[in-house]
Parts: C-alpha cells; structure tokens; sequence
C-alpha cells in the first residue's frame, strides 16, 4: 500500500493541510475476494459504573481481514475490543448492551452463553506480554488442555505447531522446557500470540500488542500478522496511527466513547470522509 | 435453567474461516457445564474454610463461657473480679490477684517498652546509614521470633540472678524509703517477681511496637520532613513537631498491639513471676497473672469449681486482649485508609 | 561546637551563641544519643540471649541427647522422645492447619472484596493472629480433651493448627493478591474458567510466597508451650501414641527447668537450643524463599 499520488481533488478535505509526508505505506495490495462479515456490532454501549464509554456502536468486523481500532487515550477502543471476547465480566461495576453477532448466528452478549467457549473461538493478546510462569512448551499446552485431550506426539505436534505460526519455533526449539519469562520483550509477545493460536481460534484481539516492544520487534510481529490474517480475522487496537496504516485492512477511528468513522485503510488515510478523522490523521489531535 | 446458545460453529460453516473446532458439541456443551459446576464449588469450598475461620473466634469465647458459668454463677461476676481468694481446699476463688499481676505486668511492660521501641524506631528511619537498616531491623525482628518459653529460661536463669544480686538491693535501699512510691520497691531481693516479669515483657514487645513505629515514621512523606528541616529544625524537633504527630494513628495502633501480646503472653512470665496467691503492692515482690496461673494450674486443677475459675480468668483475659487488640486493629486500618492503601 | 567562621556576620555569631539555639542543640543531641542507646539495648538484649542460649546449650548438647528419652529426676538422659512428639504434633498440625489456611486465604483473596463478611473476617483473623496462644490451648481442651475424657497428642496437634491458621491466612491471601491482573486476564482469555485460573495460573506465580508463610508458621508453632500445656500434656517415655499424653520439647524444658535438679535443667538448656535453633533456621528458610517469589 503506497501513498504514490497527493489526494484526488474531488474530495473535500483536498483543500485542507496535506497529509503527513512521513505516511510511506503500500495500499496496494488488496486481497481479491469481497469480504464477508464474520462479527457484527450493532447498538453497543458500554458503562464502567455509572461512567457511559462506548455510545451506541455499529461496526462489522470482516473475515480474513485486519480491522484497526485507533483513537486517543480513553476514547473505548480497548473497552470495545474487549467486549468481544466479555473480558469486562471479570469485573463486578462494568456492562454491556446491545448485540454482537458472531458468524450472523450467535449474540456474543448474550448472558447465557459459556464464556470459556467463546473464548476458544475468539483469542486474546495484551498489551504487555503475559507468559505463565511455566516452560515454554506449557504456556502453550495449558489453553491446548482446556478444550482438547491429546496424546503427548499430538501435543507437540500442536505446540511445534503453534510456535511456528508465530515466528518463534526456530528461536525456542531447543529450550521448551525452559522458563517462558526467560525469553526477550518480542519473543514473549510471540509466545502469547502461539498460545492464543494453539487453541484454533477463528478470531485474534490484539490489544496493544508491540506498544511495550521495542522496533525491530514490533516490525516482527506486524509481518507476523500479515500472514496471520489468512487464517484468522484479526482486531487489533493501536494508538500508533502508522502501525495500522500498515497492518490494517479496515480502520475503525473512536472518539470519547463514540465512533467517528469506519472506512478500509487506504480511504481512511488518504480520502477521510469526516473532519475529525483527518484533524486525527494530520496530527491536530490525539 | 435452558441451555446456553449454542457458541460451538455451525454446521454450515462455510462463512467462517480458520480453525473451527473439530469436536462434537454435545461433549462440549458437557464440560463447560462441568467447569461451571467447578467453578461453584471451589468457592463454596474456599468459602467454606473462611467461615471456619470466622467462627473461630466465637466458638472460643462461646466454650469459654459455658465453662466458666459454673464459677461465675456461684461467685457472681464482680464478686469473683474482686475477690483475693484462691484456695482450692476451702474453693474459695477469685481473680483479683491474676488480673492485678496481668495489668501490673503489663504496665512495666509498656513503661519499659514504649521509649526504646520509640528510639529504636527513631534511630531505624532518621540516624540509621542506608545501609544498616535492613539488618537492624532484622535483627530485632529476631527477638520476635525468639520463643517465648526462651525468655522464659533466659529470664530465670540469667536475668533473675542478676537483678537479685545487684539491682534490687540498690533500689530497695534508695527507693524503698520514699513516700508513696517506696511501697513498690519493698522486699527481699529474690529477683523473681513482677518486675522482673515485666522487664522480660518489654523486651518481647519491643519489636512488634518498633516495627509498626518504623513502618509510620517511613510513610511520613519526606517533603513534610525536608521543608522542616530547612527552616533549620533540628532532628529531634522535626521528629517531634512532624513525624509523630503526623503518625500518631499509627504509633497509638502499634502501641495497643504490643500491650495486646504482653498482656497474653505466658511462658516467660510463668517461669520469673513466682506463682504467688497473695496481693503483693511490692514489684519486688513475687504475683500472678492470669496465663501464668493457666500454666501452672490448669493440668492438676481438680474439681469443676476449680477448673470453671480457671477457665473464667481466660475468659475475662480473652475478653481483655481481644478489647485491646480490635482496638489496635481499628486505629491501623483507619491508618491505612488515611493512606490509601487498600486494606 | 565549631567557632562560626571567620568573615560571618555579627548576626549570625549571635544566634549560634544564644542560649536559646544552644539549648535545642543541647535537647536535640539527648534525644539522639538516648536513640542510639535504645538501639544498643536491642541488640544487646539480643545478642546476650542468643549467647546465653548458645553457651549453655552447647554444653548441654551431647549425642545422648538425641538417643536416649527423658529421664526420671536426679539422673541423666535425653530428649528423644520430645523432639519426636514435638515433630509428630507439629507435622500433624501443620498438614491441617496449613490446608485451611491457605484455601481460607484463596476465598478472602478471590471473592473476599467489599463485602462485609469478608471484612470481618480478616479483621478475626488478624486478631487471632495476636491472640493468648493458652486461650486456644484452653479452647482445645474444652471441645477436645474434655469430651475424650484423656489428653492427648491430637489436641496438641489441632492447638498448634489453630495458632498456624491465621498467619497461613494472611500470607496466603497477600501473596495471592500480588499476582498481577494482566496474568489472570490472560488465562481467562484463553478460556480458562475461574477455577482453573486460580489453581492452575495465581498459585503457581505465588508459589514461592504460600511456602513462605507455611514455613513462618512451622516456625511459630515449633516454639509454642502454653497451648501444648493442657492438651498434650507430658510423656516420660518414648511413645508415638498421638492418642495418649506425648512427650513435646517445650513442655519438657518447663518442666525439667523449674526443677531442683541439674542434670534436668541441663536437659532444659539442651532443649531450648534445639528449638531457638529450629526456629531460627526455618526464619532463614523462609527469607531465601520469599526472595525467590519476589524475583520471579
């Protein structure tokens, strides 16, 4: 995805402050097929006590894509991710309202559903890399055994697997049994991005994934998402506004609490339909 | 209860790509239930054991009062908290002497244990190099962990000979004759006795007061204490003006929790205060309180009277520390809100 | 009291002079030199117990001591038999105490939040903690001697569980309360239900810590006579009978210590080495553990 030509006259924001001359991302590449909705958002708020987050969300989440949520500090892009896989019930003074629509059949807020199952389908990675205090092979084996029995050549199957997927078998192949804590900032990050892929989720949450690593890691594991999202559909929330330029499919732009606008990457960046969405990406604010 | 929409993929799953789950639903469906069902009993079952905790305490002061009715109904409450009496052949009994010796004990206790846990604590947070503090106040968290029963040998053997020989004579010649307070000082240095004993309390109490003293005088925010200082404040005087009255909640907590613990305390006491069943104003002299008699009493009491007077001491020794303790308790936690902290 | 400098000021020679600023000078070196002194008795305290201990124990510490049981007065023996009824009654204690201490400390620190039951309980706990250990032992005899009708080495153990129940509570419950949200999120995130989160992921990262507080407690409960006093009572001879009087360490040294002859008091000192040495080391054990909870 390349910024080759200045923006198209006929939109209105040409006549505005051009964009940031140091956005060099390729929007070239566009996968073929039309993409299908895999979570729909429809009519969500949210509340922290008596506190109104999230004002009345719609948004469709499209299969084997990566859709952005970028905002300032505190504007719910992190409170609506997490709605997806109902992190929010581990805490008593915090709801949600509305629909979530998985696959067009299942409502992911509905009080009835088993949580832990939702929660094979849809996969979660946080902002600071997280490794249980086992081995490395046992970060990845603890969510396998939650849902499935497999023999021992079966689990390492899985678990070679999973690291794979992640960029990391080739780093980890010989220390499996060694300490997860014992591997770098980036190498731990993958290794939760293993664990969460070892349980065949359909959906990947990426909260803030690189924002504790340093460059190179990051650049990492942005290429890693790149191949991810052939299998997965990812949502990855990022307050770096290049990282989704570069990742991102779709880009969801949030503003205290409400969405402003929802677009596929190259419009967001280059033609954004609303004022704020470009005082944004120009910088003015946030 | 119906049950829960289905979240394993449907069948036409053609819409969803990537790993759909291989395993049938129903067994699924079967063990998050079976999670559920797990979820609830470990917290019944760890809520279980923290009732049991709970009611730790109110079955003790409940069986401490059905034992002691016997006692109590024949003596009448005050009539057993004021009687000197304590005679298992006539059974006659009351606890005057034992409560006496308790808060006596305890007093000395204190007298003693305040000022030095004060200075230890003082020296610790302001004089202390860097360095030093860790093991300082290692080393007097020691003295906590001394059993009690050690204090106990060390006092009779050690600390009782010595106060006999060279202590006690001097003080009852120089002290003895004053008005009023001679009459504490009186009698033959045996070196045994209820100063003694509160002597040996001071020292186990020291590191409980110090070490609450130690942890109030560090929250003291240090901008308090730098600006006094900067008006020229000497140390005693920022101390004085600024820590403590800033810490003062902490410092009468820590207080109540060392005249808790002294005021309970057994084995030491029970080897240096002599086991005496008469009230003695002398602190020279030996007494009894109310653990010590427990001690040396209990296992031989026979008859109901007897042993239901004994249990009533505990009961009213029970009733004591727990007033002081909760107390202690209250002025901490008010302390640690006024922090912040989560308590 | 150094002579202000040459160059400064009238002004200043003034008030370094006055009686005023001398006198809080004065006041101020007091109450600092009485600071120093305080901590001087601490350790003198201290160290003159440990020493004490030391000296006369060592003397008292022959092999014998742990070959032959306690001996009848006016003759020499050792003290087999307490340090084994004191290891019966103290392992029994603590596999029952320290169950119940930690699962109590898992409920306050998973569910315990802002409700009031959980309030209190702490706030019992914490004054158990503190409590006369001869009112428990008083407490065991009660529901437990007086209805078996004999004393025996069960009351002794279930006395020892009830002073290591609070102090496993609260260790249990702060360490647990330090594994970090982001861990148990993770965990959940997976899938993992509540349970599993707590017993499979925040036990394992405050592993270290539990241990700690179990062995603090082995500690405190090592040195305890007085709930040991009626429950447990006293054996002259070698016996593993837990349903019967059992010979226990601190109850012998009471005894053999406030009596007449030497070769018991000796005992005595023997005993008291044994158990300030046990005490002592399990502290240590206890330290080097929690450093390592802290570092991982």
């Amino acid at each position: 995805m390349t910024v080759s030509e200045p923006p198209e006259t006929s939109s209105p924001s040409a006549e505005r402050a051009p964009l940031l001359p140091a956005l060099q991302v390729d929007f070239d590449d566009q996968p073929e097929t039309p993409p299908e909705p895999k979570i729909e958002v429809e009519g969500v708020h949210f509340y922290y006590g008596k506190t109104h987050a999230l004002k009345g969300i719609d948004l469709t989440i499209y299969a084997n894509r990566v859709t952005a949520f970028i905002g300032p500090s505190g504007c719910g892009k992190s409170t609506l991710l997490r709605t997806f896989n109902r992190m929010y019930q581990l805490y008593p003074k915090q709801r949600a309202e509305g629909r979530i629509i998985l696959d067009g059949t299942v409502d992911l807020l509905d009080p009835g559903l088993d949580l832990n199952l939702l929660r094979k389908r849809v996969g979660m990675v946080f902002q600071a890399p997280t490794p249980f205090p086992m081995s490395i092979y046992e970060n990845i084996a603890f969510g396998v055994r939650l849902y499935e029995r497999l023999r021992p050549a079966e689990m390492n199957e899985r678990v070679e697997w999973a690291l794979g997927k992640a960029a990391l078998w080739n780093e980890v192949k010989d220390k499996l049994k060694q300490s997860g804590r014992g591997l770098s900032g980036g190498q731990q990050q993958r290794l939760c991005i293993a664990r969460a892929i070892a349980v065949k989720p359909e959906v990947l949450l990426l909260d803030e994934p690189t924002s504790a690593l340093d460059p190179i890691s990051t650049a990492a594991i942005e290429e890693l998402i790149q191949e991810l999202v052939e299998d997965y559909t990812v949502a990855i929330v990022t307050h770096n506004l290049q990282q989704a330029a570069r990742v991102a499919d779709y880009i969801a732009l949030f503003y205290l609490g409400e969405l402003v606008e929802f677009n596929d990457s190259k419009t967001m960046i280059t033609r954004p339909g609303k004022k704020q969405t470009e005082d944004y990406i120009t910088g003015r604010f946030g | 209860m119906s049950a829960p929409p289905s979240i394993a993929p449907a069948a036409s799953a053609g819409r969803a790509a990537g790993g759909a789950s291989p395993f049938p639903q129903g067994h699924v469906a079967a063990r998050a239930r079976g999670q559920r069902l797990a979820d609830r009993l470990f917290q019944g079952g760890t809520l279980f054991f923290a009732f049991l905790v709970f009611s730790l305490l109110a079955a003790i002061l409940l069986s401490l009062y059905l034992g002691s009715r016997p006692a109590l109904d024949r003596f009448g409450f005050l009539g057993f908290v004021r009687s000197r009496e304590w005679n298992p052949v006539t059974q006659q009994f009351g606890g005057l002497v034992q409560i006496y010796g308790t808060l006596v004990t305890s007093a000395i206790a204190m007298l003693f244990g305040i000022p030095i846990s004060f200075g230890i604590a003082l020296f610790v947070t302001e004089l202390c190099p860097r360095w030093l503090k860790r093991p300082l106040s290692t080393a007097i968290e020691l003295l906590a962990a001394i059993p009690s029963i050690i204090y106990g040998m060390w006092g009779l053997f050690v600390l009782a000979p010595l106060l006999a020989d060279h202590v006690q004579p001097w003080v009852t010649d120089h002290l003895g004759g004053w008005p009023l307070v001679g009459g504490l000082f009186q009698g033959p240095p045996l070196g045994i006795g209820m100063f003694t004993a509160g002597l040996i309390l001071a020292i186990m109490v020291i590191p409980f007061i110090s070490a609450v003293m130690r942890d109030v005088f560090e929250a003291v925010p240090a901008i308090l204490k730098e600006s006094t200082y900067a008006v020229g404040a000497t140390t005693w005087e920022v101390v004085s003006h600024i820590v403590l009255p800033y810490a003062r909640v902490g410092v009468a907590g820590g207080i109540m929790l060392g005249l808790g613990r002294a005021l309970g305390e057994t084995m030491a006491v029970t080897f240096v205060i002599g086991n005496a069943h008469e009230l003695n104003t002398s602190l020279f002299l030996p007494g009894n309180t109310i653990s010590s008699n427990l001690a040396n009493e209990f296992a031989e009491a026979v008859g109901g009277l007897y042993t239901s007077s004994l249990i009533a001491l505990g009961l009213i020794l029970f009733i004591i520390t727990f007033i002081v303790l909760a107390f202690s308790k209250l002025l901490l936690l008010r302390l640690q809100r006024m922090e912040g902290r989560p308590s | 009291m150094p002579p202000p400098a040459a160059g400064h000021s009238a002004a200043y020679t003034e008030v370094y002079s006055s009686a005023l600023y001398r006198r809080r000078r004065w006041t101020n070196r007091v109450a600092l030199t009485l600071s120093v002194a305080t901590m001087a008795i601490g350790l003198v305290f201290l160290a003159w117990i440990l020493t004490t201990l030391a000296v006369r124990g060592l003397v008292a510490l022959r092999p014998v001591v742990f070959l032959q049981s306690t001996p009848p007065p006016g003759s020499a023996g050792g003290l087999i038999n307490a340090i084994a009824g004191s290891l019966l009654m103290t392992a029994v204690g603590i596999l029952v105490g320290a169950p119940v201490g930690i699962l109590a400390g898992t409920w306050l620190a998973e569910f315990g939040k802002g409700n009031w039951f959980a309030e209190t309980a702490r706030f019992v706990n914490d004054i158990l903690l503190s409590a006369p250990s001869i009112i428990i032992g008083l407490f065991v005899y009660a529901v437990m001697v007086a209805r078996m009708g004999h004393f025996s080495g069960w009351a002794g153990a279930m006395a020892l569980a009830i002073i290591a129940i609070p102090i496993v509570v609260r260790t249990t419950e702060d360490m647990l309360r330090l594994v970090p949200v982001s861990l148990r999120e993770a965990a959940a995130a997976l899938g993992a239900s509540r349970w599993k989160v707590v017993v499979l992921i925040a036990f394992r990262s405050a592993r270290s810590g539990i241990l700690t507080g179990v062995l603090l407690a082995v500690a405190r409960v090592s040195g305890e006579t007085a709930p040991l006093l009626f429950t447990a009572l006293n054996n002259q001879f070698w016996s593993a009978n837990m349903n019967a009087p059992i010979a226990n360490l601190p109850v012998v040294i009471f005894q053999f210590a406030m009596s007449p002859y030497a070769d018991w008091v000796k005992l005595a000192w023997a005993g008291s080495l044994l158990i300030t040495l046990s005490v002592l080391v399990l502290n240590v054990v206890a330290r080097i553990v929690f450093r390592q909870q802290k570092a991982g």
